[in-house]
């Protein structure tokens, strides 16, 4: 991929603005900057109240902070986004269909489209899970797909969070947050709403409860605690949802269920929508040491009689060594071509590919294949030589715990700054949720977006933003 | 052979207890060396919670102790009709594939003592004969000796301390079995013995997959391939997993463990 010149500007183009933000364009134009720049204070000040705040691991002097919002919004026409979502559909049922296969029949194993090795030295890969289907078939009830985009019609998958994605809860804040400041804009310009997301998701959650279910299913939040880092996002959605937000200890074994400590003695719970890590769920199965989980939960989950959401062990689909399989892996459970492409991933395992990356380090990103959030990994071209060269060594070390791919030339949205507008990069993360009998896309997602000028990294740990993301009713 | 086995556990808690949980793997199941006739499991103290058939293809119920009390007993009573079939189990297969055998577990990882043993029969000719090498290397580095390891040894610390028991020799058969490149999985049962009724403890084997052969059984303390004296309860890639029982108690107080096992003809 040649290093481009130019970056997509998705709301400029050639001077003017782009359909999508035609009607934005000409009210952000009529606007006095000083108002604007009043309003953007104001957002600030509304995040505070909210107690919308994120903590930074590894950093004790920061432990509470604000993920900073704009007040621009990201606009996709109707039509962008309708093929996105088919994408991110066809996607989502794929790596249910093959987390369901990798703990049963292992048929893509068998017929060597994915290599075993990758699944039998994944460390998230849940031998429990082997031989047994979760309520409903479902593992994956909720994916946040980070997704990238180049150009007009250019759109990548980054990454498969089919673990505990977080950050809709900035989704649904940051529109309420621009629906405060700017009603008149709504009115003038129609935006599909986010603002059912928490009652699809207790209503997809709800869809998945055992089958011997009796009644409406009982859902539950559970959460690590108030120290961490979405604690935050967690109770909001419990809150949001109308569900009770629960911590291990409030929960235990009654009559052969999982029951939570109510005023009122215990109550059968039917639902777990867990944002506790595998390793900590259950003591008696997994970590002994933990003290967040429920211990015997995965002998109630074997036995039929919980759903945990998501299913433990999904991890597996987010490694991304198995990302650089995605291409195959939907046209093998789909028999379709992949709607959304993926960034093209050289495998380090691979002698030949490990050559090239090692020749061309400066102009690659090189990520672990088991990490998140923007930890250890190295961008090439921002990185300095003595970095470079530190990574080279950890790379050569552990060349299959890496995967390398080509620096994006990722689309730009403008910020608002006290010098007008100005362009920095985005992604977009749009939030799935899956039940038996359907995969339901909010319309949009989250939009991160680098605020350091020419910078790509947008993770909120490393100095990112986020955006109200909006698709157009027409 | 018509092997009857009961076999009690029976925990007791210096204080009551508020919570204490068991997973019980204790269901032998029908196989070609054997066919159950009759088999109970009683618990006193605690209820079964859940139950359900694992990753292994084992039977697992989940019990947890009364709210209060003192004492959690598990008692089986049952009879096992066995057959000799020299060790070979055959090619019975579950879920679980032939390459997650070969993978390594936390107890079963090998160091330096387990790859020696591995490698000093790497070059035996014949696949039987290889693993009967192997089995008797074992024993000649470690011993049979009781109390000096516990459940959380591992192969690679039983070998590096060069004693142990049944379960410390079936590990480490496994770990240096896949060092080999064999499929190579932990049994737990039960042992007819000639000379005596009352026992202290169940037994544990190995089992490797050869090729043509399928499972094949290898029983390192003893020296021999498992016959009819053999009952096969639960399998997994480590003791952990095919542990009879292993639990998990929340709250203060000693826990004591009392085991009263008959196996008779």
């Amino acid at each position: 991929m040649d290093k481009p010149k130019t970056f997509f500007n998705e709301m400029i183009g050639n001077g003017t603005p782009r359909a999508p933000y035609a009607k934005y364009g000409s009210w952000f134009s009529a606007q006095n900057g000083d108002r604007l720049a009043q309003k953007s204070q104001e957002a600030e000040g509304f995040f505070r109240r909210a107690g919308i705040t994120f903590n930074v691991y590894g950093q004790a002097d920061a432990e509470e902070r604000l993920i900073p919002f704009d007040l621009v919004p990201r606009i996709l026409s109707n039509s962008e986004w309708t093929k996105l979502a088919k994408g991110v559909e066809q996607r989502v049922r794929a790596i249910n269909a093959f987390l369901h296969d990798i703990y049963n029949r292992q048929e893509i194993l068998r017929a060597g489209v994915v290599p075993t090795r990758l699944i039998a030295q994944n460390d998230a890969f849940l031998p429990q899970m082997m031989d047994f289907v979760p309520p409903g078939g479902v593992y994956t009830h909720i994916v946040g797909t980070d997704i990238v985009r180049t150009g007009a019609d250019e759109f990548f998958v980054l990454e498969d969070n089919a673990r505990t994605p977080s950050g809709v809860s900035y989704m649904l804040e940051n529109r309420e947050t621009m629906l405060q400041m700017f009603p008149e804009l709504f009115s003038q310009i129609k935006v599909q709403r986010v603002s059912d997301y928490p009652k699809n998701l207790r209503a997809s959650l709800e869809a998945s409860a055992p089958p011997n279910c009796e009644g409406r299913p009982f859902v539950v939040v559970l959460t690590p605690g108030i120290h961490n880092s979405a604690y935050y996002e967690h109770s909001f959605l419990a809150d949001q949802m109308g569900v009770e937000l629960v911590e291990g200890h409030d929960l235990r074994i009654v009559d052969g269920k999982i029951a939570v400590r109510t005023t009122r003695g215990y109550r059968t719970v039917d639902v777990i929508y867990r944002r506790v890590d595998d390793d900590f769920l259950d003591p008696l199965t997994f970590n002994p040491t933990s003290m967040l989980g429920v211990p015997g939960i995965m002998d109630v989950y074997r036995a039929g009689n919980i759903t945990i959401a998501n299913a433990p062990g999904t991890g597996v689909a987010d490694d991304k060594a198995i990302y650089s399989y995605m291409p195959q892996i939907v046209e093998f459970y789909t028999g379709e071509k992949a709607i959304l492409k993926n960034v093209e991933t050289h495998r380090c395992s691979e002698p030949e590919a490990l050559k090239y990356v090692l020749d061309n380090l400066a102009d690659l990103v090189v990520k672990e294949v088991h990490g998140s959030g923007g930890y250890g990994m190295l961008v090439g071209p921002a990185a300095s030589r003595q970095e470079i060269e530190d990574f080279r060594a950890k790379l050569k070390a552990r060349p299959a715990n890496y995967i390398a791919q080509p620096t994006l030339s990722l689309s730009t949205v403008p910020i608002f700054t006290d010098a007008g507008l100005a362009p920095r990069h985005v992604d977009l993360r749009p939030f799935a949720l899956m039940s038996p009998g359907s995969v339901d896309i909010a319309p949009g997602g989250l939009t991160r977006v680098a605020l350091t000028e020419g910078s790509l990294v947008v993770n909120s740990s490393q100095g990112g933003g986020t955006k109200d993301t909006w698709v157009l009713e027409d | 052979m018509r092997i009857k086995v009961s076999h009690q556990t029976e925990y007791t808690y210096a204080e009551p207890v508020s919570g204490a949980l068991q997973q019980v793997r204790l269901w032998p199941v029908d196989s070609p060396m054997q066919r159950v006739t009759d088999w109970a499991v009683t618990v006193d103290g605690g209820r079964v919670e859940a139950g359900y058939s694992d990753h292994h293809g084992n039977q697992v119920r989940l019990v947890c102790a009364d709210e209060g009390v003192q004492a959690l007993t598990i008692s089986v009573e049952g009879e096992v009709e066995t057959a000799d079939t020299s060790g070979i189990l055959g090619p019975v297969y579950g879920r679980a594939p032939l390459w997650y055998f070969q993978q390594p577990t936390a107890l079963t990882t090998a160091g330096d003592g387990v790859t020696a043993l591995a490698d000093s029969v790497r070059n035996v000719t014949g696949d039987l004969d290889r693993y009967h090498a192997l089995s008797g290397a074992i024993l000649d580095k470690v011993a049979y000796v009781l109390n000096q390891t516990d459940m959380a040894t591992t192969a690679e610390g039983a070998v590096s301390q060069g004693s142990g028991v049944c379960q410390d020799h079936a590990n480490i058969f496994v770990a240096a079995a896949r060092h080999l490149g064999a499929p190579a999985r932990y049994v737990s049962g039960y042992l007819f013995m000639d000379d005596r009724i009352e026992q202290d403890a169940s037994h544990a084997w190995a089992e490797v997959h050869l090729d043509g052969l399928g499972w094949v059984g290898f029983d390192v303390s003893n020296q021999i391939s498992p016959d009819e004296r053999y009952v096969r309860l639960a399998i997994g890639r480590d003791a952990k997993d095919a542990a009879p029982i292993s639990g998990l108690r929340m709250g203060q107080g000693d826990e004591n463990l009392v085991v009263s096992l008959q196996v008779q003809q």
